[in-house]
């Protein structure tokens, strides 16, 4: 949260068009590592993935709650 | 000016034994509280079998307890967090301390995660080779049952009950965009599966009233559980049990402080002049929650429509000219309020323009890219039980399989806050008096409840110190004392009871 504040504070006093071209380079940046970090889970998800997907989904049965 | 909002958070655990024949959820629950209190008691070699009841013969009504207690299948206790750690309907269940900001809420129920990590790895040493619990943060096991997680905060009992409900409504309906933990499917029988391939909140599918008593079968929007835990003549504890359980930290977060923000508007009178009224509130939180464009109008009672962004943005307006007026110190904190409204603004804002600029920090998001993710690498049809288990998994708490904690999501807490409130109550609320009592006079506490702690001092009768007010009991207000009282004997002397 600290570090979010600093970035807002820091550029605030700059033009608005430099701001606007780096948020949206920041954006760009951002949306490709999290579609290289999704890429990376998807590559293994199967290892992770429980063995049997479809007896664990079938076995995974809850009492009611509140 | 509206009244701090002391807050906390109770989730009810999903549980899985593996490897045993005809696993019992009642058994698997008082494993995993039991494991815990012998870790924590540092007890070693305790076996669950051999462990007794511990019944007082004086009739004193326990309402939970220290020791494990086996009373009618049930375990109680409460741990030196000020947390409540128990057995109900057949699930895990760990309720946070008092809580005196939001963010401690996020805190408080971050650590509870950790206790039921530990308690696990606790259980996996009383279990047999191949046998396991598996604990997941969830509220529904995808067949039509669910489990809750629940909300409370604490509210000036002068405000009119019926001004609660139909000023929160709309935003209870509408705050899953951000809230909620996303699902693979619907639940609701006569839906044609391909209807619903994905919905926003976990829970929607399980509301069938606006306002009611009820937690488990018919459930409302708004619950009238008038238990407040406090002094009644002052205080109401407002139970939200609609909310979705949450791994992402900005969902909690976002959940509990816009909620906190919004209880306290409707306390000081400041949206009174609100009109959204939504004309049929149980069909429109399917209706959101199954609208991934959130771009769906929803009838209001003044015959126009609004979006569940649109109902969201009013709200936000709102809680910006409170801001204004200085009215978030009630959110114990004014610059986390601040905050809260900072990010709330944001969030909207990145739904607005593609909710999936949020994949790194909302749940409901961060689960539909990778459902979709990898749908589109092996295609395959929404049906396939990959996806559903995919929707399970995520919510595994468990860092090495949990799909959550693999993405690698944006964070608000330090693991290393999060461990110390592990062991450490709250320091603004009653909670704090609890847990240091629990701490330093454990042989000496027969009883541990939220307004009262019993002592035994190993005489007739029983001594009692009630806590009717969350705020009194704080580090602030006893911390000298308890330092100075060696013992419970000199604690309750001083406390002239």
């Amino acid at each position: 949260m600290a570090e979010r504040e600093m970035v807002r504070k820091t550029t605030s006093s700059r033009s608005t068009e430099t701001v606007e071209e780096e948020a949206k380079s920041a954006s760009t940046e951002k949306s490709e590592k999290l579609k290289a970090e999704l890429d990376d889970l998807i590559d293994e998800i199967d290892e992770v993935l429980e063995d049997n997907a479809e007896e664990f989904v079938r076995n995974y049965v809850q009492k009611g709650g509140q | 000016m509206a009244i701090i909002k002391v807050c906390g958070v109770e989730t009810e655990y999903g549980i899985q034994m593996l490897g045993v024949p005809d696993p019992n959820p009642i058994t698997a629950s008082s494993l995993l509280v039991n494991a815990y209190l012998s870790l924590v008691s540092k007890k070693v070699g305790w076996d669950f079998v051999d462990e007794s009841p511990m019944v007082d013969a004086r009739g004193f009504t326990r309402d939970f307890q220290l020791a494990p207690e086996v009373e009618t299948h049930l375990i109680n206790t409460v741990l030196s967090n000020g947390a409540r750690y128990y057995v109900d309907h057949a699930h895990p269940e760990y309720s946070s301390p008092e809580c005196y900001t939001p963010r401690e809420a996020l805190l408080y129920d971050k650590a509870g995660e950790e206790v039921l990590r530990r308690s696990m790895e606790g259980a996996a040493r009383v279990l047999g080779p191949g046998q396991s619990v598996v604990v997941y943060k969830n509220n529904s096991d995808r067949k039509g049952n669910s489990y809750g997680c629940h909300e409370n905060y604490m509210m000036d009992r002068a405000v009119p009950f019926g001004k609660i409900v139909s000023q929160v409504m709309p935003f209870f309906v509408t705050r899953q965009i951000f809230a909620g933990a996303g699902k693979v499917g619907t639940e609701m029988a006569y839906l044609p599966k391909e209807q619903v391939p994905f919905q926003i909140s976990q829970r929607a599918d399980f509301f069938e009233e606006e306002v009611g008593l009820e937690t488990t079968l018919k459930r409302p929007i708004v619950n009238t559980r008038d238990e407040p835990h406090a002094d009644a003549a002052r205080f109401r504890r407002l139970h939200v049990i609609l909310g979705d359980a949450n791994m992402s930290e900005y969902s909690t977060f976002l959940k509990v402080g816009t909620t906190a923000i919004v209880l306290s508007m409707i306390e000081d009178g400041f949206l009174d002049g609100l009109d959204t009224t939504l004309e049929t509130p149980v069909p429109s939180l399917r209706a959101v929650s199954y609208d991934l464009t959130l771009k769906r109008p929803l009838p209001l009672a003044d015959g126009g429509t609004a979006t569940a962004l649109e109902v969201q943005g009013m709200y936000l307006e709102a809680a910006k000219e409170y801001a204004a007026a200085g009215g978030l110190a009630s959110i114990g904190d004014e610059a986390e309020g601040k905050e809260i409204l900072r990010l709330w603004e944001e969030v909207l804002s990145d739904l607005e323009v593609d909710p999936m600029r949020l994949a790194d920090r909302l749940d409901w998001v961060a689960k539909y890219r990778l459902v979709t993710g990898y749908r589109e690498r092996h295609d395959v049809a929404w049906d396939d039980s990959r996806l559903a288990a995919i929707d399970l998994q995520f919510h595994d708490i468990r860092k090495s399989k949990s799909l959550f904690y693999r993405l690698g999501q944006e964070r608000l807490l330090a693991d290393d806050e999060i461990e110390i409130a592990v062991t450490e109550p709250p320091r603004r609320t009653r909670a704090y008096f609890r847990g240091k009592c629990l701490a330093k006079y454990a042989s000496n506490v027969a009883a541990a409840n939220w307004d009262s702690m019993i002592f035994d001092l190993g005489e007739d009768p029983l001594r009692r110190v009630p806590m009717m007010d969350p705020l009194r009991g704080t580090a602030d207000h006893v911390d000298e004392l308890i330092e100075g009282c060696d013992t419970a004997a000199e604690l309750l002397r001083a406390l002239g009871s």
